[in-house]
């Protein structure tokens, strides 16, 4: 019996395109944000409202997957940015391959920025690399305040938690400084913030992570050419 | 639900790595696997029997290793497996700690047996 040593990644492949999709995104200055939530937690609401608030020139495209169905797309269409649907046919997670795949048609030097909307679902988009700078995770309250406890991996690996849905705090059981406080025993010091996308409240919070982080990106980049 | 993939993936290495060795057959494959990789061992060991079945590879054995999550400490420098979510130093009580593993994915190994009369008392042997 020989035992032959492998050393290497599980998802190698996935992670060799991910590699490369991330390698070009830098060389063409497009900050890539990966938005994973269960279903329903409002991740498409929260693309809507920051299309709608984002400038019309900006320069910002959406991948967005689901596994049946164009509605997302539709819904996201509206705001005349670039929008594409990954559908997955079954597959509860998107992988390097389906952003490839999907980005072919686009040119990165026409963009800044690109949000992707995961298939709903808390656990296998985690494994998944899909070449993105961030990691984001959307988490309504409706969904109880234990759920960074249950679902560790994806609020572990992601920069930003929003919880979504604090206009309905008044009428479910759900402790926000636990949710809060659960999030940050999974990952200490994980930036948080509340917002309602039916109303709007906390949109300015969300808005200025994002700006923060395209600025961050943007100086990461110029000094990686410089 | 993604087991089905990982599982596949672990299967394609192994053909792969197979390709290197002839002469010999495949008899256990080990992964490593972090507790906060979000991969349910029992769904995995599932998919891999349900994917091996009937095919090549039927006698092939999953050896899976669960990486607990280890933080080091930024102030002392002790290396400590978190429990609980505790990730405050045991030894000087800092929260200023790191991960440093936990989140494996990996192929560690895989045991191959040479084809043949030895193959054979090597196994009746056992």
């Amino acid at each position: 019996m020989d035992r032959v040593p492998l050393e290497r990644k599980v998802l190698s492949e996935n992670d060799r395109i991910a590699a490369e999709l991330r390698a070009r995104f830098q060389e063409h200055g497009v900050l890539c944000l990966n938005l994973i939530s269960s279903p329903g937690s409002g991740k498409t609401s929260l693309l809507e409202r920051t299309l709608e608030i984002l400038p019309r020139r900006d320069r910002v495209a959406v991948l967005t997957g689901d596994i049946q169905t164009e509605n997302d797309a539709n819904r996201l269409k509206r705001f005349h940015f670039p929008v594409k649907q990954i559908t997955t046919g079954g597959t509860c997670h998107l992988d390097a391959r389906m952003i490839e795949r999907h980005l072919a048609d686009w040119k990165l030097e026409d963009l800044d920025l690109l949000l992707i909307e995961n298939v709903g679902n808390l656990v296998c988009p985690s494994s998944y690399d899909l070449g993105e700078a961030a990691k984001i995770v959307v988490l309504s309250v409706t969904e109880g305040e234990d759920k960074p406890l249950k679902y560790p991996s994806i609020f572990f690996k992601s920069d930003l938690l929003v919880l979504n849905k604090i206009d309905l705090l008044p009428y479910v059981p759900f402790d926000i400084d636990a949710a809060a406080e659960n999030a940050r025993k999974v990952h200490p010091g994980m930036e948080i913030v509340k917002v309602s996308c039916l109303t709007g409240n906390g949109l300015h919070e969300w808005m200025m992570w994002l700006g923060e982080k395209r600025r961050a990106y943007k100086s990461l980049v110029q000094a990686t050419v410089n | 639900m993604h087991e089905m993939g990982i599982a596949n993936s672990v299967l394609e290495a192994v053909r792969t790595e197979m390709g290197l060795h002839p002469g010999t057959y495949p008899c256990k494959v080990g992964v490593r696997i972090g507790e906060m990789a979000a991969i349910d061992q029992d769904a995995l060991r599932f998919c891999f029997e349900a994917m091996i079945q009937e095919t090549d590879l039927a006698s092939l054995e999953l050896g899976i290793e669960v990486c607990p999550r280890r933080h080091r400490c930024q102030v002392c420098g002790r290396d400590f497996v978190v429990r609980d979510y505790d990730s405050r130093c045991p030894q000087c009580a800092s929260l200023e700690t790191t991960c440093i593993s936990g989140d494996e994915l990996e192929l560690a190994y895989l045991e191959v047996e040479e084809y043949g009369p030895s193959a054979v008392g090597a196994k009746s042997s056992q």
